[in-house]
């Protein structure tokens, strides 16, 4: 992957509703947009989420977030230019996962150019599958926007 | 400090995985209450599982664990082949082993450099250990991105991985599969080596314990997917007969069963307990990087499990290496099953320790009954104990210290409280 690509990631657990909107919202895209975009799906784990956009100058990273705001919100971070509120993804099962991945890529000097957090807002964190109705309609929001940044951005970044 | 009534409490722990929190009560300078709180939610995975074919458990179980959803396949697989009466040599038993070094890796890899190296160096987190560590923070990422290729290639992908089944694996590989894979483990084998190293000269507090130490034991191997199950008092059982000597207790407090010896208390798994168990079959190499760490004898202080757990590294890129260099390919990638009905149990060795699993299945392979006992819940009571003990010994430290210092009792043990839950936030009270 050359270091000029868009890298879209959607983060997330199958298996604990809501958590898994990220998930929803990456296999979306890939039927919608095939190969023209590197979409992954990951589960959040921090290390292996800076290695995953360590060759990329764009990244999008979609999660279900648990801020307090109503479910369905769409939350939307520079993550260059501000720090991530850790306390939003505390529905992760890793001590070591978004938030930190960031800070400690910041420390490290290994962030990507362009890194845009978007965060759906989820209700239900228990085990197991489907998504919320207000979480799937901003799921589906989310899908149309990323397709509408792709097709209009390209996917060679800058 | 005056006698008084004090509380150690810390809402929120940190550097461990999932969510629990800490509550000691200091009266007259005695320690008279600790509780190990797991608040977070019971995951009813076991209630999940039923109805569930019998070839779902090692990839709806795996879903457990975002670290070590390895350890929850294996046993799972384990356990299914015991309830269908096969077993699984050759090539094919290599391959698991190797994708267990993977998860060894990666787990024991973050748990040192990110979240208990900052503990021994005086740091709140491993990202402003970055900023005075920069070279040593990128040397763990790059070892723990060597587990993770292991995990890739030979799970199928790096988190949790698709490629493993009952009777086997659903893909294989030719020797040059792992060429690429070959060259980057020797490179590690050598950073590991250097972490050991690193490790040992960290400040340990006095604090040796007489444990029960319960591990998986093998005369030649160090013990990854089978094995006897032993402790250093005497216990000496198969998996088939773990729940007649262990039980699960339900406390108040917390959110994960307490595991427990029917009729002998508390018990200790993990790095510690396996290193303690099975020093004579780990690698020449990790056993003279032992010796130079001073841990010849054993290891009984929890602090210094840090070091064990990079001896255990060592080991697991030693084995990979080894598995690699002497694959010879299976003619085919699993071996076939039939269900039938019956019942299953298994224990491997999870980065954390021993990992039970149990499971009922019908004549068509759906799941009856499941239980699964992960290693954090059996090291609860121990983890507590730890605590009863250590805060008398350093009850004049200040509160702050005592608090983050009990913090790091309870990141010796690399608590996942994520499987327990199927876990931690700290409060030390002193009145």
């Amino acid at each position: 992957m050359s270091r000029n690509e868009l890298l879209i990631i959607g983060v997330g657990n199958l298996f604990r509703k809501d958590d898994a909107a990220g998930i929803f919202v990456a296999r979306r895209l890939k039927e919608r947009m095939g190969d023209a975009v590197p979409v992954l799906e990951h589960t959040g784990e921090g290390v292996t989420l800076m290695e995953a956009w360590k060759t990329c100058s764009r990244v999008i990273l979609v999660d279900a977030v648990s801020s307090g705001a109503a479910v369905g919100v769409i939350h939307r971070v520079d993550a260059i230019r501000s720090e991530l509120p850790v306390d939003w993804f505390s529905c992760s099962t890793h001590n070591f996962g978004i938030a930190e991945a960031v800070e400690l890529a910041r420390s490290l000097d290994q962030l990507p150019k362009e890194l845009r957090i978007i965060g759906i807002e989820g209700a239900d964190f228990s085990p197991g599958e489907g998504l919320s109705p207000e979480v799937e309609r901003a799921a589906r929001q989310v899908v149309e926007e990323l397709v509408h940044c792709v097709k209009e951005g390209g996917t060679d970044g800058a | 400090m005056s006698k008084k009534t004090r509380t150690i409490k810390v809402d929120y722990l940190a550097r461990v995985e999932g969510e629990g929190a800490l509550y000691i009560k200091i009266d007259q300078d005695k320690v008279s209450d600790v509780k190990l709180k797991i608040f977070e939610p019971p995951r009813f995975f076991e209630a999940f599982l039923q109805g569930r074919g019998f070839l779902e458990a090692p990839d709806i179980t795996a879903r457990i664990c975002g670290i070590c959803p390895v350890a929850y396949q294996m046993s799972a697989v384990h356990a299914m082949e015991d309830a269908l009466g096969i077993r699984v040599e050759g090539p094919l038993r290599e391959l698991r082993r190797l994708l267990y070094c993977g998860e060894w890796i990666e787990s024991h890899v973050l748990h040192i450099y990110m979240l208990h190296a900052p503990d021994f160096l005086g740091y709140e987190d491993a990202i402003r250990m970055a900023r005075d560590h920069k070279e040593v923070v990128e040397r763990g990422l790059k070892m723990k991105k060597a587990g993770n290729d292991i995990v890739s290639l030979v799970g199928g992908r790096e988190i949790h991985p698709v490629n493993v089944r009952v009777g086997g694996f659903y893909k294989t590989f030719s020797r040059r599969d792992f060429d690429a894979l070959h060259e980057t483990l020797k490179w590690a084998r050598e950073q590991a080596m250097k972490t050991v190293r690193w490790v040992s000269t960290f400040p340990f507090p006095e604090f040796e314990q007489d444990y029960e130490f319960v591990a998986l034991s093998d005369e030649t191997e160090y013990p990854f997917n089978e094995g006897r199950i032993v402790s250093n008092r005497g216990l000496d059982i198969t998996a088939r007969e773990y729940e007649k000597h262990f039980e699960e207790e339900h406390v108040a407090h917390s959110n994960a069963l307490h595991s427990v010896k029917k009729g002998g208390g508390s018990y200790f798994v993990g790095p510690m307990a396996r290193f303690n168990l099975c020093f004579d079959t780990l690698s020449p190499l990790a056993r003279e990087l032992a010796r130079e760490a001073g841990l010849e004898g054993g290891c009984r202080n929890p602090f210094q499990s840090i070091v064990v757990r990079s001896i255990e590294v060592l080991y697991a890129f030693d084995e990979a290496i080894r598995v690699i260099e002497n694959w010879q390919k299976p003619d085919r990638p699993f071996v076939e099953v039939e269900p039938r009905a019956g019942e299953g149990m298994a224990a491997t060795e999870a980065p954390r320790g021993m990992l039970y699993h149990r499971y009922k299945i019908d004549e068509s392979g759906a799941i009856l009954q499941a239980k699964i006992v992960p290693p954090t819940s059996q090291n609860q009571k121990t983890i507590e104990n730890d605590l009863w003990n250590f805060v008398p010994a350093h009850i004049d430290l200040p509160q702050e210290e005592l608090t983050w210092k009990c913090e790091q009792a309870v990141r010796n043990y690399d608590p996942c409280i994520s499987c327990a839950t199927h876990f931690l936030k700290l409060h030390v009270d002193r009145t």
